[in-house]
């Protein structure tokens, strides 16, 4: 029962991330994201990070992705028009594709360490609680840096938006 | 009896009630407003017009739906079955009442209960912008892109506040399952003040509450916030286009999120099926006093009817609340309907309060409307979070 939820989820996640691409419509890609953030959402549920999974489904799924949607809405921006594909992309794109897939591979087989099959139900320690206690108390320096850096963030558009302003 | 069975049984049971509950809170709301306004409101379609849902559903389902040429047909078909499915969702996460034994099966009254239970709910209840946003863009017209735009300006800008509130019980309460976020809320001050959050120490939650409820309007797209929708500037707003059951969708998905926030305010800060004061004074009599006399008056005005038919239906319904009074009564009936009688009396009353503003405030300007929520309710959510957090982390 596992296995198949986890292989529909996967299957969804990575068709919606290949439509993602392949639109040529940004609400269409849009969409797909989200298709590919709710998936994703779903499969951490599964293996136990059931935090995680909400704050995917609230954070990504739902607020950022909202403001995508709506600054493409705003600007109304209709198809991509298609540029002109220089030669030595269309000949060595598809042989590149098959080198990039296998470097990848390479890389999950002989780099990282092995790993053992994943077993459903065997990971507890996702709930806010655990997460909570991790954050404050191992993960404290990169969690209060990480916030520092939205602050930059948020002060450095504030005040790119004022300048336009004036 | 194994899970599915048990779980597809209760899903029937919640869905079969959900719809009838949105099928008559329409004309709840038809009534309270008339009658706010001084008229009756329907009452052609059966007795007091309670046959009115219905004949407004066989006309919905009959009614010839109409594809716009300029519309952009996927996605103008995707809205509004996006905005009904996040509505209906989170229906199953929300617990009705407690634990119960029926014909010897112990189960609980709630279709699943998980450990995140409010932030899936939240963030479940938030997809359902997207249904608003692209029904808006994909009708390819002027007024429905900006009722889109404007709802989804509208809810990212509520979501805030609406989370600052929630956080401020759940420090008190420390869970974030909605069955022991109930549980916490057992029990009564000096006997008989409630322990419901917004009562409880050490910082009653009433400023919470309050917010809550304000963004729960403005994310339910509901007067005074109903920019989405302003009849006299936009149309329609987002759905001018739909028409038939794509336009149904969109009605029902607002009822649906409008009972989804009240049963969150319902269980988060009013105490869930707890009921309002204690047994000992007999707050389980209640039911069967409300309900018997409902009955005895029926019955008397039936000795004296007004109108010719009212000999027929009046006696009627007076047999069906004795009925009622009698099954809450009997024990058996009093451990299942209790928890469900207290839970539907709070959320009906702040469904009312839905309906009561609706009928009395004004819409709010565009601009007022994001400036109340970032100038106003995001500062005092926060204000409010940290206070509460400073009393829990003292106490």
């Amino acid at each position: 029962m596992d296995a198949v939820l986890f292989l529909i989820f996967a299957a969804i996640a990575v068709v919606c991330a290949l439509n993602l691409v392949i639109q040529t419509h940004p609400i269409a890609s849009a969409l797909s994201l989200i298709g590919v953030m709710a998936s994703l959402a779903a499969i951490y549920l599964q293996l136990g990070g059931e935090f995680i999974a909400a704050a995917q489904l609230v954070v990504y799924a739902g607020a950022i992705m909202v403001l995508f949607v709506f600054v493409i809405m705003l600007l109304n921006e209709g198809k991509e028009r298609k540029a002109k594909r220089r030669l030595w992309v269309t000949i060595a794109g598809l042989p590149l594709l098959f080198v990039f897939v296998a470097l990848i591979h390479f890389m999950i087989l002989r780099v990282l360490p092995p790993s053992d099959s994943v077993k459903f139900g065997a990971f507890t320690g996702g709930n806010a609680e655990a997460i909570g206690i991790k954050l404050f108390t191992a993960y404290l320096l990169p969690f209060e840096v990480t916030s520092v850096l939205i602050l930059i963030a948020i002060v450095g558009a504030i005040v790119l938006a004022r300048k336009e302003v004036d | 009896m194994p899970y599915i069975v048990l779980s597809l049984i209760k899903l029937l049971i919640v869905v079969l009630v959900l719809m009838h509950t949105l099928a008559y809170l329409q004309w709840v709301e038809r009534k309270v407003i008339a009658h706010v306004q001084l008229r009756v409101g329907p009452r052609r379609v059966g007795p007091h017009g309670l046959l009115q849902p219905l004949a407004d559903v066989i006309k919905l389902v009959t009614k010839e739906g109409m594809l716009p040429s300029h519309v952009n047909t996927i996605f103008y078909f995707l809205a509004p079955f996006i905005a009904v499915l996040f509505a209906l969702i989170p229906m199953c996460l929300i617990p009705y009442g407690g634990d119960i034994n029926v014909f010897g099966i112990h189960t609980t009254m709630q279709v699943t209960d998980v450990s995140i239970g409010i932030l899936l709910v939240f963030g479940l209840s938030g997809m359902g912008v997207y249904g608003v946003a692209l029904a808006g863009w994909a009708s390819n017209n002027k007024y429905s892109l900006m009722g889109g735009l404007r709802s989804s300006a509208q809810m990212i800008s509520y979501e805030l506040p609406m989370a600052l509130a929630i956080a401020a019980p759940l420090l008190i309460l420390n869970t974030l399952s909605f069955r022991h976020i109930v549980d916490g809320q057992t029990g009564f001050y000096f006997g008989f003040i409630p322990k419901w959050t917004i009562f409880q120490g050490p910082v009653p939650q009433i400023v919470s509450f309050v917010l809550f409820m304000v963004a729960g309007f403005a994310e339910t797209n509901r007067v005074p916030f109903d920019l989405p929708e302003a009849e006299n500037e936009l149309v329609a707003g987002f759905h001018t286009e739909y028409s038939s059951m794509t336009f149904a969708a969109f009605f029902m998905a607002e009822y649906a999120n409008m009972i989804t926030v009240s049963c969150i305010a319902t269980l988060l800060f009013l105490g869930g099926w707890h009921p309002l004061w204690p047994e000992q004074y007999g707050s389980s009599l209640l039911p069967s006093l409300i309900f018997g006399v409902s009955g005895l008056v029926c019955f008397s005005h039936a000795a004296r009817p007004a109108r010719p038919f009212d000999r027929i239906t009046l006696p009627v319904f007076g047999v069906l609340f004795l009925g009622l009074a009698g099954l809450f009564l009997i024990p058996a009936g009093q451990q299942i309907l209790m928890p469900l009688f207290w839970f539907g009396a709070k959320t009906g009353t702040i469904l009312f309060v839905f309906i009561w503003v609706r009928a009395t405030l004004p819409r709010f300007r565009y601009d007022q409307l994001m400036g109340f929520a970032w100038t106003f309710m995001f500062p005092a959510a926060l204000i409010n979070l940290f206070v509460t957090a400073l009393g829990v982390a003292l106490s």
